[in-house]
């Protein structure tokens, strides 16, 4: 079965051990089992792919279209989170059908993509949001230590120019962290370790896509 | 903590090694890794001062005096480098860190023996 990736939420961090005694950190990501939604076809919609759906929610919560989209693929639930993926055959799969970890050809080791919502920190400082430097809380400083001193030159080009790093808006973005490595896989309880952080909080949901 | 999280703990815990509080003198075979596909045991042998963290994050620390230096050396409780745990002498004390040690030389670093314990089984 080859399918881009699946649908996960992130469980939270822990570390563990591998064989020669070493500790890796780890994040415990929840993934799938996801439900074919919807097949996508270059016949019909122009591209190959599926609409999973992750997280059931009663269909009774749902509203009319969406209750209408979930029967349509013979499933008795809906679900929290929809996402597209591509796939190469259309054939392999059907709608109302559930795809979990064991379905795909991942194993211990390999390198996966997530993408994720990161945390959001609301109106930031241009410290923590661009990582500047402050400036002296002593030696004369007043009234300024914490911002971004210079904004750009003086009359050529007479303005600030665009993109400037500035105070604003920080975190809730979408950010997908690339090459994170697999440490160990519990299909029993569609589990993945993976080494080092995921974006987001616990709870959140992740795309997990592999290569 | 969530319990899931626990529960992936769990498969990496070790219950194989003994019992043993702060007072304990113990001793720690410990596997080092010395260049390419070389190993051996190393022993450490002390008191062990304290106990900390749960799950797959607890450490336990030891001291011991070498060529008259304290060494304090901290051990993470389930690393499978732990070959093995032996416990020499049970000590009793009366508080979980054992940090007033480090001021403390020859006789006055003595604990005393704990005997009839419940947890010796």
């Amino acid at each position: 079965m080859k399918l881009e990736g699946l649908i996960g939420k992130k469980l939270g961090m822990t570390r563990v051990f591998d064989e020669e005694g070493n500790v890796i950190p780890v994040t415990v990501l929840q993934v799938g089992p996801c439900a074919v939604v919807q097949v996508k076809t270059v016949d019909k919609d122009g591209y190959n792919a599926v609409q999973l759906g992750f997280d059931p929610k009663k269909l009774t919560k749902c509203t009319f279209p969406m209750i209408g989209h979930f029967l349509k693929a013979g499933l008795d639930t809906g679900f929290y989170i929809l996402r597209e993926f591509k796939i190469e055959d259309p054939a392999e799969f059907k709608p109302g059908q559930y795809i979990t970890l064991t379905d795909l050809p991942i194993e211990k080791g390999i390198k996966i993509d997530v993408t994720g919502t990161s945390k959001g920190r609301g109106f930031t400082g241009c410290i923590k949001r661009w990582n500047f430097s402050r400036q002296p809380m002593s030696h004369g400083a007043k009234k300024v230590h914490r911002k971004r001193g210079s904004s750009g030159a003086n009359t050529f080009p007479g303005r600030v120019i665009k993109g400037k790093k500035m105070a604003g808006h920080y975190g809730n973005e979408t950010v997908t962290i690339k090459n994170l490595t697999v440490v160990d896989i519990i299909p029993e309880k569609n589990l993945l370790l993976v080494k080092g952080a995921v974006p987001g909080w616990t709870n959140g949901y992740v795309m997990v896509y592999f290569k | 903590m969530l319990p899931v999280i626990k529960e992936v703990e769990r498969r990496y815990l070790r219950d194989d090694l003994p019992k043993f509080n702060p007072g304990d003198t113990i001793r720690v075979h410990f596997r080092l890794k010395e260049g390419e596909e070389k190993e051996r045991v190393q022993i450490f042998e002390g008191v062990v001062i304290r106990r900390r963290g749960s799950g797959v994050n607890a450490t336990f620390t030891v001291r011991k005096i070498s060529f008259g230096v304290g060494v304090e050396r901290t051990f993470p409780f389930h690393s499978p480098r732990i070959e093995k745990i032996e416990i020499v002498r049970r000590g009793r004390v009366r508080r979980a860190r054992l940090y007033y040690l480090r001021e403390r030389f020859g006789k006055a670093a003595r604990i005393k023996e704990r005997f009839n314990d419940k947890i010796m089984e």
